[in-house]
C-alpha cells in the first residue's frame, strides 16, 4: 500500500497542523510516513504546500512524484488547483468551498470552482460553517482533514488520538474544538 | 527503543540530547531553526539541561561551542548554510585544534532557495577545513549520523559537519531512538599549545591535521554511510549518489529493467577507493547529489578521464533547484511522469506577504511618504520580513544582501556621494551583524539614516527570542557614539503616520548619522501571547 497526499493552503491555515496529525495517526497505526513542509519565508501568507506519504513499506523520497498523488486535500479553492499535476489518475480532489483573497488578481470564484468540477473525482466542503458550528473558525483545517479521513488509509481514532496529543498544549478546550471540527468534517 | 515522529531538524536534536551534550548554541535560520527549538523544549522539560541558547550570530555560537569544547563537554552549533559564511572563521581554524569535548555543526543548506538568499553548498567548506561531514539521507539519519558525528569529533579530535537540506530539515518521519548518554564531566584540554594557534604553533597543528587526513580517508573508505553495490551484468553506467539523492533514485529505479552499479555517499572526505572501484566497472557516471555539484567536480581529479560523467556539469541533471523524483529521471533514461490533469496556465502566484497589521508596512508607508519629496533616494535593506518591502505594495527597499549589509551599504553609497541614504534593518539582524557597519558610520557621522524595526522577535523564522531586549537597544546605540539628538523613536502605526513622516523626513534632513528606532510588538507574537 503506497498512499501520497498533496496538502495545500495558504499560510497561516494550518496545512502544517493537518500534516503532523496525519503524520502521528499513519505512525500510531504502524504505518510508515514521511510529510514534507516549507517554513519561514514561503509561509507568510503565501502559498504553502506539503507532501505527505504513508504506505505500509519503508518510503525513499520525502517528494511525491508528479501524476502520482491519490489525494490533493487544499484550505482553499485557489490553492487545489496550483498542484494538480501531482494528481494521479483516478486521484481526488478535496479543497474547501471559501476562497482566501489575500491576492490584488484572485480569479472568478466560479471559474475556479468549475475547473474543480470538471475533474472526474472531486469533493468541495462548506468548511467555514462546519468550523464555526465546531467554536472556532480556525478549525477549517480539522473539518477538511475529516472530510479527507474518510479517503485516508489511517483508522479515524489514530487521527483523532493524534489531534489530542498534539493539540493537548493547548488546552483541553482547543481539543474538544478541533475534534468536534474533524467529526463534522467526516460526518457531513 | 522507542519511535518518534520527527522533522530532520528534531531528529539531529535528539541525536546531539542523546550523544550527551551540555549544550546547543544556534543563531534562527530557515530551515535550520527547529534544530534548537526542539533542545530547547528538551531542555525545559529537563531541568534546564543540555543547556539551550539562541546566540547573536552563528559565528559566537560557534565559538561558544568552541569553549564548551575545551573544557570536555559535547556541544551542539547549527545553523543554515548561509550563516556557515558567518561562523567559517571559528569553523575552519577549529579544524587546526586539538578537540576536545565532541563539536558538532549541523548546517543546513537550502537548495531551491525556499527562504534564503542563495544555495550554496556547506559541503565546500568540509573540504576547505579538511574535516568530516556526514550527509543523513533520511530523518533515521539524521538521528544515528549526529550521534555518531561526536564520536567522531572526539576519535579524531575535529569539528565534525552534519549536512542536512531542505527537504530533510523540514520533513516528517518515525525516528527510532536509542539510549541517551550521559554529559561528559569537566575536563579541560591539556594542552595549550594545541588550542592556540599562534604561526609557530599553527604551523604544528597543521601538519598535525594534514597527516590526519589519512585516518579520515580511511574512515570514511570503511564507513557503511559509503555504501557500494557492483552489477555483474550491466556495465553502461554507474551512479554515484549522495545525501537524500539517493531517495529519488530509489524511487526511481523501480521502472529499470537493469540495476546499476551504485555508490552512495553520506560519509566526507569523498571515499576515493570506492569511486574508483564504481569507475572500474562502467563506461560512464550518473552523479545525483543534492545542492552545487561538488563530487561531480571532485570525480575528474579520480576517474580515468574517457569515463563520461552526466550531472550537473554538463547539464543532464538542472544545476539550481532541489533535485525531486521527477527531475532525476531522465539522467537515467526514464520518460517524464505525466499527471492526471494539467494545472491551468492562468493561475495567479501567491507571493509571500506581511501579515494584516505588522508594523514593518506603517514604517513603510511612513518612509515613503517620507521620501516622496526627494527625486531620488536610497533605501538598503537586510534580512527578515521586512524583506519583503521588495514586492508590492510596499516597493520600497532596494537592496538585501546578507545580514547587516543595510548599514554597510548605506554608508559606502553615502560616501561615494549619494543623498538620502536610508538603512532599514530589523533588531535580530541588527544584532546579528549591524553594529559593527553601525560603529563604522558613528566614527565619521556618516550622512545617512538607519532604522531599525523593532519588533521585539526573530520573526521570519518564527518569533524567537531577540539576544537582548529592545529597551536596551537605545544604550547601545548610544554607547557606541550615536549623538543622542538623532537616535529618535517611532511608533509604527497607521494614527501616527504623519508624525512618523515628519520624525523620518528630520532625520533624512540632518546632515549626519541618525538612527529611528521603530517600535512594535510582532503582531503574530503579540497574538501568541
Amino acid at each position: 500500500m503506497k498512499y501520497d497526499v498533496i496538502l495545500s493552503g495558504v499560510g497561516g491555515q494550518g496545512v502544517l497542523s493537518v500534516g503532523a496529525v496525519v503524520a502521528l495517526g499513519a505512525m500510531k497505526d504502524g504505518l510508515e510516513v514521511k510529510q514534507s513542509e516549507v517554513h519561514g519565508m514561503a509561509q507568510r501568507g503565501g502559498a504553502v504546500v506539503a507532501h505527505l506519504r504513508i504506505s505500509d513499506k519503508p518510503i525513499a523520497s520525502d517528494l511525491i512524484g508528479r501524476g502520482t498523488a491519490s489525494v490533493i486535500l487544499s484550505m482553499e479553492p485557489l490553492e487545489s488547483l496550483r498542484y494538480l499535476d501531482y494528481l494521479a489518475d483516478g486521484g481526488i480532489l478535496i479543497t474547501s468551498s471559501e476562497p482566501l483573497r489575500n491576492i490584488p488578481d484572485y480569479p472568478d470564484i466560479e471559474v475556479i470552482l468549475s475547473r474543480i468540477e470538471a475533474l472526474p473525482r472531486y469533493r468541495v466542503v462548506e468548511a467555514s460553517a462546519l468550523a464555526k458550528e465546531a467554536g472556532s473558525s480556525k478549525t477549517k483545517n480539522m473539518v477538511m482533514l475529516g472530510a479527507a479521513s474518510l479517503h485516508l488509509p489511517v483508522k479515524p481514532e489514530s487521527l483523532r488520538d493524534a489531534i489530542r496529543e498534539i493539540f493537548t498544549v493547548k488546552g483541553e478546550k482547543i481539543v474538544d474544538i478541533n475534534l468536534k471540527a474533524f467529526n463534522l468534517g467526516r460526518e457531513k | 527503543m522507542s519511535e518518534m515522529v520527527l522533522l530532520g531538524d528534531e531528529a539531529v536534536a535528539l541525536g546531539a540530547v542523546h550523544a550527551g551534550i551540555s549544550a546547543a548554541y544556534a543563531y534562527p535560520g530557515t530551515p535550520s531553526t527547529e534544530i534548537t527549538e526542539y533542545i530547547m523544549a528538551y531542555s525545559r522539560r529537563n531541568g534546564g539541561r543540555p543547556l539551550a541558547s539562541w546566540c547573536s550570530n552563528e559565528k559566537t555560537a560557534c565559538e561558544e561551542a568552541l569553549g564548551a569544547s575545551f573544557v570536555g563537554k559535547r556541544a551542539l552549533v547549527s545553523m543554515k548554510h548561509v550563516g556557515l559564511n558567518v561562523a567559517a572563521d571559528p569553523f575552519i581554524n577549529a579544524a587546526l585544534l586539538d578537540i576536545n569535548g565532541g563539536i558538532v555543526v549541523a548546517v543546513a543548506d537550502d537548495p531551491g532557495m525556499h527562504s534564503s538568499q542563495n544555495e550554496q553548498d556547506s559541503r565546500f567548506y568540509v573540504d576547505l577545513a579538511k574535516v568530516i561531514c556526514l550527509e543523513p539521507r533520511n530523518q533515521q539519519e539524521a538521528y544515528e549520523m549526529t550521534r555518531e558525528a561526536f564520536d567522531l569529533s572526539e576519535r579524531f579530535r575535529i569539528p565534525v559537519m552534519v549536512r542536512l537540506v531542505t527537504r530533510l530539515a523540514h520533513s516528517r518521519a518515525v525516528v527510532r531512538v536509542g539510549e541517551p548518554l550521559e554529559e561528559r564531566l569537566l575536563h579541560k584540554a591539556e594542552d595549550r599549545k594545541s588550542w592556540t594557534l599562534l604561526p609557530a604553533y599553527a604551523r604544528r597543528r597543521f601538519k598535525v591535521l594534514l597527516d590526519k587526513q589519512r585516518e579520515l580517508h580511511a574512515f570514511t573508505e570503511g564507513s557503511a554511510h559509503n555504501r557500494i553495490s557492483l552489477s555483474s551484468d550491466f556495465d553502461e553506467y554507474g551512479v554515484i549518489t549522495t545525501g537524500i539523492a539517493e531517495n529519488y533514485y530509489m524511487e526511481n529505479i523501480q521502472e529499470l529493467s537493469y540495476r546499476p552499479s551504485h555508490l552512495h555517499i553520506g560519509a566526507y572526505p569523498i571515499p576515493e577507493g570506492k569511486v574508483r572501484r564504481l569507475a572500474d566497472c562502467v563506461k560512464r557516471l550518473v552523479i545525483l547529489e543534492e545542492g552545487y555539484p561538488f563530487v561531480e567536480k571532485y570525480l575528474r581529479g579520480i576517474i580515468p578521464p574517457q569515463i563520461q560523467v552526466d550531472g550537473k556539469l554538463n547539464g543532464r541533471v538542472g544545476i539550481t533547484g532541489e533535485l525531486d523524483p521527477d527531475n532525476t529521471r531522465g539522467v537515467l533514461g526514464l520518460k517524464e511522469r505525466r499527471g492526471g490533469a494539467a494545472v491551468p496556465g492562468s493561475l495567479p502566484g501567491r507571493p509571500p506577504q506581511l501579515c494584516a497589521g505588522c508594523p514593518h508596512t506603517d514604517t513603510y508607508n511612513a518612509l515613503r511618504d517620507a521620501l516622496s519629496g526627494y527625486s531620488e533616494s536610497i533605501v538598503t535593506s537586510d534580512i527578515g520580513c521586512y524583506t519583503l518591502g521588495a514586492l508590492p505594495p510596499h516597493n520600497i527597499i532596494e537592496t538585501c544582501v546578507c545580514m547587516g549589509a543595510s548599514i554597510g551599504m548605506a554608508k559606502g553609497a553615502a560616501e561615494a556621494g549619494f543623498y538620502p541614504v536610508v538603512a532599514a534593518i530589523g533588531d535580530s539582524t541588527f544584532l546579528h551583524s549591524g553594529i559593527t557597519p553601525l560603529v563604522d558610520a558613528s566614527v565619521s557621522d556618516v550622512n545617512m539614516t538607519v532604522i531599525i524595526m523593532d519588533n521585539s522577535t526573530v520573526a521570519m523564522t518564527g518569533g524567537q527570542q531577540t539576544v537582548i531586549p529592545s529597551e536596551k537597544l537605545r544604550k547601545l546605540i548610544e554607547g557606541i557614539g550615536v549623538d543622542p539628538e538623532h537616535i529618535r523613536e517611532i511608533i509604527p502605526l497607521e494614527k501616527n503616520r504623519r508624525i512618523n513622516t515628519q520624525i523620518l523626513r528630520e532625520e533624512i534632513e540632518h546632515r549626519g548619522l541618525s538612527v529611528i528606532l521603530a517600535v512594535r510588538e510582532c503582531v503574530e507574537i503579540r497574538r501568541r501571547k
